[in-house]
């Protein structure tokens, strides 16, 4: 018998976690000396109460949905990915790669070609941390960590020594030509005669992004491949009594995920800084993380989870430029978020269960 | 390179590699009980900004210590509730932790000081100066034996002479008593611990509050001896290094020290010399950043000797009912 209603597993756990997050961030806006309400009308309104806000928070929301589908692939194997920042560092030069390798006449025809350039970088930058738990059982979170590290610092030699233009002091590559500057909301909503704000950066890496979601949930739970990779993470012994191969699903389920994480790339290289420059992933790849685990790993879960960390990073941003609280605010956030959702689920999930076990007990 | 230079580079060793020693026995502590712990860096960074801010504001750098162990074994205090308590996963609770620490030391330390996001600098008192070690003065001048004495062992703060004595007194303590025998057991297998009448639960809350004492005293040494106050994220991926240095120590006490004065060396290196020219082949500063962590990985595959968890690493401990 299940402990309790599927509902509450799926969506009362989560909000209640998030419930005590928001709680927490809020004591920590009094004690800094704000008002949390006016604090929140003030991130409502930056994040989603203009089409100029809208843009941003739909950008950042692209990226997280990437990192966040990334993340939730590896957690469907049992596999705790915490390398999508590096991944999307690679998947950055892969872009990067593709966009001044030749001149590209329209963005449709460079677009196809940097989804596949970013997303092989990444899954590449997954490939050998997975190949060393498939084959030597070294642990994929420390390994996935040392890569972050290594991807930072041989983007840092490439984009000093080799990418730079000549003449230029500054550690990035070259603009990208003309013909790879990816349509914005802006250009797309306008064929449909809907006004949207100019400046803003969201582009239509959003649709990809959002079509990765619905391929990722085709991949999980209408595949052979999704099965088997769930058979993997529920029980190893269980799987491999069932013929499923580990160090394929290792592999598999990794180079997804890598390649994931790399197609980040594309909303914030591509469509948006039109070069590759120094750390250009901000730490996105780390917020992959509480995204996936706000999402429960359900590619419709990691989207809307997304959206709401993309409403808070451009809230945070507005509230950093009026008022005094920093920008880092939104870091504590993120840390409450993957602090009660993911490490402290039991804290929520084990008192609800006995409450609906007693409510039972009282129906019979 | 003549012999002053040689000595001034392992001079910057020893100060490098004291805070990714203290973080890495801190690691030690916590991995061996069973207790995974990548929230190094955060409790590192954490007691880096309250050690530096309580020092800066009292001008007393003891204050400040107490003060960043304190920080420090509050969130060792999350993270043994979130993995010990409520069984949960002790990798993402690492995570939060070194995101709330990343976060939090910000936010407050914009609020008191808004120097943005750093600590007022610490002078005097607020700082760990540099112990003249008895005679030192005297045979400076006599060659080789006197200068690396007065240059390479005297001449540090209080702090770096603790880390280097926890390695003995760290090897004592897991190896020739009742408790570290203990909590190696409880990293091994907790049941038999269990069976045998001695509280898991108990062990790995002292392994942990172990852990955030000794990643208190290095994110102190960082602000308040090493560089004088809190910069934001000051510790710059220490406790990832020290990670790495646990793991290519085997999780051992004495490895610990050669691993970390090795990635103290690469350090030092890549801080006194850009670029190394090896006679036409140049090896670029960012290689030498990058070596600490591919060394790990090559260990880690186990082409160079291999290197074994404890077993229980990383799994909550159940009682059987």
């Amino acid at each position: 018998m299940e402990r309790m209603p599927k509902w509450a597993d799926v969506v009362l756990i989560p909000l209640i976690s998030l419930l005590i997050a928001f709680i927490l961030s809020g004591l920590v806006i009094i004690a800094i000396g704000e008002d949390p309400v006016a604090a929140v009308q003030m991130m409502v309104k930056g994040a989603v109460g203009s089409t100029y806000g809208w843009g941003y928070t739909l950008y950042y929301a692209t990226n997280f949905m990437f990192t966040g589908l990334a993340v939730a692939v590896a957690f469907h194997a049992s596999m705790f990915n915490i390398g999508g920042e590096g991944q999307a560092t690679l998947g950055g030069l892969g872009v990067a790669v593709v966009c001044l390798a030749l001149p590209w006449p329209h963005w449709a025809i460079a677009l196809p070609v940097a989804v596949l350039g970013s997303a092989l970088f990444g899954a590449l930058w997954a490939a050998i941390p997975a190949y060393l738990q498939a084959k030597r059982g070294s642990h994929i979170v420390i390994t996935t960590i040392m890569f972050n590290f290594i991807g930072a610092s041989l983007l840092n030699y490439l984009l000093v020594n080799v990418m730079r233009p000549v003449g230029s002091m500054d550690p990035a590559t070259a603009k990208f030509s003309e013909g790879t500057h990816l349509p914005t909301l802006h250009d797309i909503l306008a064929v449909f005669g809907i006004p949207f704000s100019k400046a803003a950066p969201a582009n239509i890496s959003f649709i990809i992004a959002v079509l990765a979601c619905f391929g990722v949930w085709l991949l999980i739970w209408r595949t052979r491949l999704g099965y088997e990779l769930r058979a993997y993470g529920k029980s190893e012994p269980g799987a491999v009594y069932a013929g499923i191969s580990p160090v394929k699903i290792i592999m598999v389920s990794m180079l997804i995920s890598g390649g994931l994480a790399g197609m980040m790339a594309v909303n914030n290289v591509m469509g948006e800084a039109e070069r590759l420059v120094m750390n250009s992933v901000e730490g996105a790849g780390f917020i992959g993380i509480a995204v996936a685990l706000m999402g429960r790993s359900h590619p419709f879960g990691v989207f809307l989870a997304a959206i709401l960390f993309g409403f808070l990073y451009q809230g945070g941003a507005e509230l950093a430029l009026w008022t005094s609280i920093p920008r880092e605010l939104i870091v504590v956030i993120q840390a409450l978020v993957i602090l009660f959702t993911g490490a402290l689920d039991n804290m929520v999930r084990v008192p609800l269960e006995k409450l609906f076990l007693t409510l039972r007990k009282e129906d019979v | 390179m003549d012999f002053a230079t040689v000595l001034q580079v392992f001079d910057s060793t020893v100060r490098l590699a004291t805070p990714l020693l203290l973080a890495c026995l801190a690691g030690l502590y916590s991995e061996r009980a069973g207790i995974f712990d990548i929230g190094l860096e955060g409790k590192m960074l954490a007691a880096a900004f309250f050690s530096g801010a309580v020092a800066a504001v009292t001008g007393s750098v003891w204050l400040g210590l107490l003060a960043g162990i304190a920080a420090s074994m509050a969130l060792s205090g999350i993270h043994g509730l979130a993995s010990i308590t409520f069984r949960g996963n002790q990798l993402i609770s690492g995570v939060a932790i070194n995101f709330l620490a990343a976060g939090l030391t910000v936010v407050i330390a914009q609020d008191w000081f808004q120097q943005g996001g750093r600590t007022p600098s610490l002078v005097g008192g607020a700082r760990f100066s540099p112990i003249e070690l008895p005679f030192a003065e005297a045979v400076k001048d006599v060659p080789i034996i006197g200068q690396t004495y007065y240059q390479l062992i005297s001449g540090h703060t209080a702090l770096v002479y603790i880390a280097f004595a926890m390695v003995p007194l760290t090897w004592w303590l897991l190896f020739r008593t009742r408790f570290g025998l203990r909590l190696r057991a409880v990293g091994e297998n907790p049941a038999a611990v269990d069976t045998a009448g001695v509280s898991v639960i108990g062990i790995r809350y002292a392994a942990v509050a172990i852990c955030g004492l000794l990643c208190g005293i290095a994110g102190a040494y960082l602000a308040t001896a090493l560089q004088a106050g809190f910069v934001k994220d000051m510790t710059a991926g220490r406790g990832y290094i020290a990670l790495a240095a646990l793991i290519f120590a085997k999780w051992r006490p004495w490895y610990a020290l050669s691993s970390t004065l090795l990635f103290g060396f690469l350090q030092a290196i890549a801080l006194r010399y850009q670029n190394i020219d090896l006679g036409g082949f140049v090896v670029p500063v960012q290689f030498m950043d990058a070596l600490p962590y591919i060394l790990t990985v090559v260990i880690l595959a186990g082409f160079v000797g291999k290197a074994i968890p404890p077993r229980a690493g990383g799994e909550p401990y159940a009682k059987e009912r």
